[in-house]
């Protein structure tokens, strides 16, 4: 091995790969859960890696943009399964990354000593939103166009004579239009690489503290006389031969979606989106993507103020914040919704359901009946319920019982 | 059993069947893609009858050497206007002009099967009525006021339409509810029927030529990953010995 003598005198390509691969001493007591922090690093590289096989063909221009789509579609080799890895991994990079927040909220990976590991995820998070909405952009089709225009007038809301000012800065021009796409395009080809440079950060952040567990025990604290903790197996190879398995498991998923339905019924990508864009026809009913639909419920639950839409912009934005500060909410003396009581368990599942009710709230148009009130009043009590659950977290997570947390991991 | 609601959460999680707008009822198409002679009696109809003033513009003649037809065959019975075989389906008639005369400008059709669906597009050019109010003297149940003129009527004839009476805030309205027979044309109902399924055929193999080929390759794709997920789980199983 004097070659790896040789590298590891000018770089630590050992001590890293032992450090964070070959003894890095994860639980063994992972779960189900646990496939999706792998995975979202999966579909990260499948979104760079087809992105800037897109780009090559794409033309980011107003005049050309939709017809450089349909030419990656039909006329480029392959462009088509390019072009639906791509869509196709937009939608399932949330689905992935909503799993994996589920799974930080049930078993508090977020709680001391982890609150760096789940604030660089929500920075990772916001970043990806930020991302995903440019990129909706590029296709040029009738949603594209419609939805950027309602996003970013969300920022004309803002009031003092800010607000025009800062949307106009924003698109470029008084409409959506070239100068926006042109802008949108740089953005949406720089900021995954950002995503990149945060994701090392979340895993460096995480390597420091160790991985949290499904029991939510410190497995350094109960070490052998070699200092290794005995809960905790090197993350290679067990955890990687394990998620080999997740990976597969999730390309069955995920390519019988590219393959057999790439639309998704019209959720992964919406009808009018294949119409292009045209400023001078507004379609009938404007709907975001799927996942961002919960925040867009949030939005237009809120009542506008003096003629002002800011209220409803503040507490969107608002929903996503709060989740900075969720380390510090959580009062309870356990971590794990399994030594957790009844009060946390029925919060959790109040909070789940609200959120996805919510999701389905923002595909509607906001006159729907549902039960006897219309979608707006529905979005109003999840918005309230969607607070709460975060606001009164401090007293029901203190208040609850809780069973006792044993030494060592269990089965 | 733990595992077993989680593989279920995550399946639901995207939801699918969106509803597609609009309250009029729409006739099941029921068309068939891998139906290559519906393809080419489709393309046959789109030419002569709706690339008058409808492009296909991002669609090339030769892609319908994938169906079964010849260059030679394109050339003679889909080229009126000469050109090469891998020229795009394209129009002469420029928007503005287009504009002046129909209102809006007939819009490209090659994705028109994603954006309103076959069922759409089926009852639709099934939906003409007699309306002497309207420039062209027709009107459509599925899109109303539509300036696009009913120029299927030789082949159909001209239907009428059926009224029924809504009360609406004390006003008794009447709304055009559906069509019957009118003047007959040179088809048959039926005939016509089929005629606007294969035209339908066209326009969702166009709208996604790849879409056959696509789901043929999802079967060995998937039927590999399943092999692999095997293999994949029996390492898992191997290594998983030593962990105690």
């Amino acid at each position: 091995m004097s070659f790896m003598n040789w590298i590891d005198e000018r770089f630590p390509a050992t001590k890293v790969w032992n450090e964070h691969l070959a003894q890095y001493y994860t639980p063994k007591n992972f779960n189900f859960w646990y496939f999706f922090g792998s995975l979202a690093m999966l579909v990260l590289v499948n979104q760079i890696v087809t992105g800037i096989w897109l780009a090559m063909n794409y033309k980011p221009d107003a005049e050309l943009a939709f017809a450089s789509v349909e030419y990656i579609m039909r006329d480029v080799e392959w462009g088509w399964l390019i072009r639906y890895l791509h869509s196709t991994g937009a939608s399932a990079f949330f689905v992935v990354i909503y799993l994996h927040m589920f799974r930080g909220l049930i078993y508090g990976s977020y709680r001391k000593p982890r609150e760096l590991v789940w604030i660089f995820g929500v920075v990772i998070y916001l970043v990806m939103m930020a991302t995903a909405f440019m990129g909706y952009l590029l296709p040029w089709g009738q949603m594209s166009y419609w939805g950027a225009q309602v996003i970013v007038n969300l920022f004309a809301a803002v009031p003092f004579g800010i607000g025009e000012p800062l949307s106009e800065w924003i698109r470029g021009d008084y409409v959506i239009s070239d100068a926006t796409l042109n802008r949108f395009f740089a953005f949406h080809f720089a900021l995954p690489f950002i995503l990149a440079a945060l994701v090392f950060l979340h895993i460096v952040a995480l390597h420091k503290v160790g991985s949290n567990n499904p029991d939510g025990i410190e497995i350094k604290k109960n070490k052998d006389e070699n200092g290794i903790p005995k809960d905790g197996i090197p993350f290679h190879p067990y955890f990687t031969v394990k998620d080999v398995v997740g990976v597969v498991g999730f390309l069955i998923v995920f390519l019988a979606v590219v393959f057999f339905a790439p639309a998704m019924g019209g959720f992964f990508l919406e009808s009018p989106n294949f119409e292009p864009a045209n400023p001078l026809k507004t379609p009938e009913h404007i709907a975001p993507v799927w996942y961002f639909t919960p925040f867009y419920a949030i939005l237009r639950a809120i009542p506008p103020l003096f003629g002002s839409q800011f209220p409803g912009v503040l507490v969107m934005f608002a929903a996503i914040a709060v989740f900075f500060v969720l380390p510090w909410l959580d009062r309870s003396p356990v971590k794990s919704i399994r030594y957790k009581g009844p009060l946390t368990k029925i919060a959790i599942t109040i909070f789940v359901i609200t959120f996805v009710f919510l999701g389905y709230l923002g595909v509607v148009p906001s006159s729907k009946i549902i039960l006897g009130l219309t979608a707006t009043q529905w979005a109003q009590i999840c918005t309230a319920l969607y607070f709460l659950f975060f606001a009164l977290m401090p007293i029901y997570s203190k208040i609850d019982s809780t069973k006792p947390v044993p030494e060592r991991v269990t089965k | 059993m733990k595992k077993l609601f989680a593989l279920i959460a995550f399946a639901l999680v995207p939801m699918t069947g969106m509803a597609s707008g609009g309250d009029v009822h729409l006739d099941p198409a029921n068309i068939d893609v891998a139906n290559d002679a519906a393809i080419q009696r489709g393309a046959k109809t789109f030419v002569n009858y709706c690339m008058g003033c409808h492009s296909a513009q991002y669609v090339r003649f030769k892609q319908l050497t994938k169906v079964g037809l010849s260059e030679d065959q394109i050339k003679e019975n889909l080229m009126f206007a000469g050109g090469k075989i891998g020229d795009k389906m394209t129009i002469a008639m420029k928007p503005a002009d287009a504009a002046k005369w129909f209102g809006a400008p007939p819009p490209d059709l090659t994705l028109v099967a994603r954006i309103r669906g076959v069922d759409w597009i089926y009852t639709y050019l099934r939906s003409f009525y007699k309306d002497d109010s309207r420039p062209f003297g027709v009107n459509n149940v599925v899109f109303p006021s539509v300036g696009m003129p009913h120029v299927l009527q030789g082949l159909q004839g001209l239907q009428k339409p059926v009224y029924e009476e809504i009360e609406h805030e004390g006003n008794v309205r009447q709304v055009v509810m559906g069509v019957e027979p009118g003047q007959p044309g040179e088809l048959t109902p039926a005939e016509y029927d089929a005629m606007v399924r294969d035209l339908v055929t066209f326009m969702a193999y166009v709208s996604e030529p790849v879409q056959l080929e696509r789901q043929r390759l999802g079967i060995w794709v998937m039927l590999f990953l399943v092999v692999l997920f095997v293999l994949a789980y029996m390492m898992k199983k191997e290594w998983c010995k030593y962990v105690h």
